[in-house]
């Protein structure tokens, strides 16, 4: 089976189930239905979830995604209550910069993982990404360093190992 | 019973979190702080108020909602947020007087002048 | 004078928490629609003062994830289900209109 495939049977079981938890089910309608539309989302943007092959068995990367999604929800928490004591404090004490980190990821879902978790924890927002170079682009509220390595090991390198189990 | 007050609970969090994520958008000095507080703040509350309407409700139709609303809002708003701060620097708008450093605009200087002398 | 603005913003918080909470006599939960009403206020005095043209398409950004959270409180009052499809709709619709506001600041056109 080729990858394309495999990617549209998935999209096809995911929005079929979105579908059922969506509609009341009582009748064989809204069911079949629900298979004429999920059939005719899978045939026309089916080929987009999956693109390529990863290495590691499943079972392992679940339990690394499980392990990472609370991680990142601790992550989030503690953003928000530096952001809270920012905002409540009259000095407002903010330091900001634009600094830059590098990253060992490949894949192109990593790097978007690894980009939007880096927006929601505390303190920093990715302004742009270089993917030959594989250099983000930071925007920090309150620079510590200015040396690559340093903010390569503070920013990313609480996510990166993890993301490495779990994408590639 | 217990259910009702854990939702309540959620919901008051989230509240609370929006307000200071509005306060952050009105109070810091340029649109790449505005822009991060007031992300982060207003996605984690909507997602609390969102969380306590899940569990006020259960597991029936409002409920799923309510789930795929968290997931949609948690995939999105940080793109978008994303999309604005690249946009806005490449169009110039200065960062405020407190910056310390800026490496992207380094880089992209030193990438014209390598250009202009190919 | 940034103590002093502190301050007159403390006592405006204040004065609507208190009436709010204290002298408006109504059912929880559209105390609580009230505080999210108060907060896109905020948003709205962002939108019309913004220095620049970013801060308002930021502000437009928030205001739809605050309506989201609004019209949630909104179907639990009212216990219909609907409401979270408006909800829904108008977050989609907010998230589109940011990516195409973003690419004309930018400068390219719509089809890059």
């Amino acid at each position: 089976m080729t990858i394309k495939n495999r990617s549209r049977i998935t999209v096809f079981i995911l929005s079929f189930l979105v579908w059922l938890a969506l509609t009341h089910i009582g009748d064989i309608q809204e069911v079949i239905a629900g298979l004429i539309v999920a059939f005719i989302v899978s045939a026309v943007a089916g080929k987009f979830l999956l693109t390529t092959e990863k290495s590691e068995h499943i079972i392992k990367r679940f339990f690394s995604a499980i392990i990472y999604f609370f991680k990142f929800l601790w992550e989030m928490i503690k953003a928000n209550f530096h952001v809270a004591y920012i905002v409540l404090n009259p000095n407002l004490p903010i330091k900001p910069g634009i600094v830059k980190i590098k990253t060992n990821l490949t894949k192109d879902s990593a790097i978007t993982v690894l980009t939007n978790s880096i927006t929601l924890t505390p303190g920093t927002l990715t302004v742009d990404v270089n993917p030959e170079t594989k250099e983000i682009y930071i925007h920090w509220i309150d620079v510590l360093s200015t040396d690559v390595e340093e903010n390569t090991r503070l920013i990313g390198g609480r996510f990166e190992k993890l993301l490495t189990e779990v994408f590639e | 019973m217990i259910r009702e007050i854990i939702g309540m609970a959620f919901i008051l969090i989230g509240i609370t979190f929006d307000f200071f994520g509005v306060l952050g958008l009105v109070r810091l000095p340029d649109v790449y702080n505005r822009l991060q507080a007031a992300t982060k703040c207003v996605t984690f509350g909507s997602a609390g108020i969102l969380l306590g309407v899940f569990i006020k409700q259960g597991f029936n139709n409002f409920g799923f909602k309510a789930l795929i609303g968290i997931a949609f809002i948690f995939l999105t708003s940080p793109v978008s947020a994303h999309a604005i701060a690249r946009a806005s620097h490449r169009s110039g708008i200065p960062l405020t007087k407190e910056t310390v450093i800026d490496q992207y605009q380094e880089d992209n200087e030193l990438k014209e002048s390598g250009k202009k002398d190919v | 004078m940034r103590v002093f603005r502190w301050i007159i913003g403390l006592a405006i918080i204040v004065a609507f928490m208190y009436g709010n909470f204290f002298i408006y006599s109504g059912d929880i939960l559209f105390k609580l629609i009230n505080v999210v009403l108060f907060c896109s206020l905020f948003v709205l005095f962002r939108v019309l003062f913004g220095p620049t043209a970013a801060d308002r398409i930021v502000a437009v950004d928030i205001l739809g994830i605050l309506i989201i959270g609004m019209l949630a409180l909104m179907g639990l009052f009212y216990d219909q289900s609907f409401f979270m499809d408006v909800g829904l709709i108008w977050a989609l619709l907010s998230f589109v209109a940011s990516l195409a506001f973003a690419k004309i600041l930018e400068g390219r056109s719509l089809d890059d």
